[in-house]
């Protein structure tokens, strides 16, 4: 992809995240970090991609340590998130 | 079996699109499950179609971290506390960073080329090194391994700019001669040497601000990241979580009328005629009794309740819910007032309360309370001090003047649990406790509002 479209996507992205999160109420804002921050482990796709590289024993240890952390935060992250909001849910 | 590229990216901004959904989801409680549920499998479709990407030939490395990271994960998800969550989103938000560093340092390691690889990798490894390391800076003090107080030294600032300074110099240096792995090295240690130190000297009242700000930068980490690898769902992904945390990081400089700049620096505003706690206190404070405050209560049309910080150290979120059963059963329209600071990070006193099963519809902001105190027979401030403090509306020379506050003491009796008469993380004394309509219950939050109730139920 070339570097004006990405800087296209990264902007836009920013618009539609800030209309998006100021709508969130306060009750919810901190399954709402908990969320984004399981969201953000969307890195564990290029982690998987480094993890399963075969040139290169190096890339592959820090691809290896990229699943590990990135797995840890998306794992972590939507299943503590789940169990706060089925708390709030349960009213 | 490989995908070809252009499926990938069509799974990609499917799984986007899901996490848009997703947002949208948690903006009411009543969604918010299905919201996360729908985030959730938009991330198992991009890792999914991810395993078919044609660079990937092995799958042992994949699995084993796979296995490995899910297990730690799901372990300390269902083991948290609801008050330990803000150590454990510090220490989410420190491994998304860690993640972006990783997959962007693995990028650079198997070679690459062009002006933006190069600069997206150094301000990926720069942003995500930072993450990481002031992320466990931020677990450390959350969890009391190391003292919440500033720490810092003389000439720290200068430092930081140095540090600052040689990380992008690096960057530059590496995009003329992307062979030299030791300017990299360089780069990844004084970036993660710049983490620990950005986090060192904020103290534990701006722990909402750097909690929310950490979540911001994970989220441009993996933004970078994106940029190195030309993946539209980690650019996507990695900015909606940057806007998010830096609102976040807005409405808590907001709530604690700080700019941002002071709270990164660890500065606090200058005491002008500040008083010391002698003046403040004394003679002036009735302490009191659980069965005298119960009496009091007996008679209440209407009580609010005002949670902080020493409610979460307390563990008094249950008995507090139980104290609230009983009033409404007596008849008492019973509130929760939730200033946006209370606690360690945003929301943090709503979950625990939620955790206590209180319903959320009577947890009100600081805008909704206000200005009904007037009509409240009997204010409970339970381990809160700074955000019921009248000399952030008063006195104009206070540190904390300007700073929004819940207007406890216009409610005609305010009872304030608290250990001791000690001050808060500003390090103020707080008139509140010394006004006429004001009664002291000393002693452990839960200990005390369990006593409360029970003289409650026995009258």
């Amino acid at each position: 992809m070339d570097f004006i479209a990405m800087l296209t996507l990264f902007v836009l992205a920013i618009f539609l995240g800030v209309e998006l999160i100021t709508k969130v109420p306060p009750t919810l804002h901190t399954p709402l970090m908990s969320g984004s921050n399981a969201i953000s482990g969307i890195t564990l796709v290029g982690a998987l991609i480094a993890a399963g590289d075969g040139n290169s024993i190096m890339v592959q240890i820090f691809g290896f340590i990229a699943v590990v952390l990135a797995t840890i935060n998306v794992v972590g992250g939507f299943m503590v998130t789940n169990r706060m909001l089925a708390m709030f849910k349960r009213k | 079996m490989h995908l070809a590229d252009h499926w990938l990216n069509i799974a990609y901004l499917i799984a986007a699109s899901l996490f848009v959904f997703g947002i949208k989801g948690l903006t009411k409680p009543r969604t918010a499950v299905r919201g996360n549920q729908m985030a959730a499998s938009g991330m198992l479709i991009a890792c999914v179609v991810t395993l078919f990407h044609r660079d990937i030939v092995g799958y042992e490395v994949i699995i084993a971290g796979l296995v490995i990271g899910g297990l730690i994960g799901a372990i300390m998800a269902i083991r948290v506390q609801m008050t330990s969550m803000p150590q454990m989103i510090a220490l989410l938000n420190g491994f998304g960073g860690g993640a972006s560093f990783a997959v962007a340092t693995a990028g650079y390691l198997g070679g690459l080329s062009g002006a933006v690889a190069l600069i997206s990798t150094g301000a990926a490894v720069l942003i995500g090194a930072v993450t990481l390391t002031g992320s466990m800076v931020a677990f450390a003090k959350l969890q009391e391994l190391i003292s919440g107080k500033s720490i810092g030294f003389a000439g720290m600032k200068f430092v930081n700019a140095l540090l600052l300074l040689g990380s992008l110099c690096a960057i530059g240096y590496l995009v003329v001669e992307p062979g030299n792995q030791m300017v990299f090295w360089a780069l990844v240690v004084a970036a993660a040497l710049l983490g620990l130190m950005l986090v060192l000297p904020i103290g534990g009242a701006d722990m909402p601000v750097v909690i929310a700000l950490l979540n911001s930068y994970s989220g441009v980490a993996a933004s970078a990241a994106g940029f190195v690898t030309g993946n539209s769902a980690l650019i996507i992904t990695g900015s909606l979580v940057g806007a998010s945390g830096l609102i976040l990081t807005q409405i808590m400089c907001k709530a604690m009328n700080r700019s941002l700049t002071n709270v990164l620096f660890g500065v606090m505003a200058e005491a002008g005629s500040s008083m010391s706690d002698d003046e403040v206190y004394q003679g002036k404070v009735k302490s009191s009794s659980a069965d005298e405050v119960a009496m009091i209560l007996e008679t209440a049309q209407r009580v609010v309740i005002v949670p902080g910080f020493g409610m979460a150290m307390a563990q008094a979120q249950h008995a507090v819910r139980e104290l609230a059963d009983t009033l409404e059963k007596r008849g008492t329209e019973v509130e929760y007032a939730i200033h946006p600071v209370a606690g360690r990070m945003p929301g943090h006193m709503n979950v625990l309360l939620a955790e206590a099963e209180v319903s959320y519809d009577k947890l009100k902001d600081m805008d909704t309370i206000n200005p009904t105190f007037e009509q409240t027979d009997v204010a409970i401030v339970i381990g809160a001090n700074d955000v019921t403090n009248p000399l952030a509306r008063e006195d104009k020379g206070s540190p904390i003047y300007g700073m929004p506050i819940l207007n406890v003491d216009k409610a005609r009796t305010v009872v304030v649990v608290k250990r001791s008469l000690s001050s808060g993380f500003a390090g103020l004394p707080n008139p509140l406790f010394a006004k006429d309509n004001t009664l002291m219950l000393f002693g452990d939050g839960k200990q005390a509002i369990i006593d409360i109730s029970t003289a409650l139920k026995e009258a």
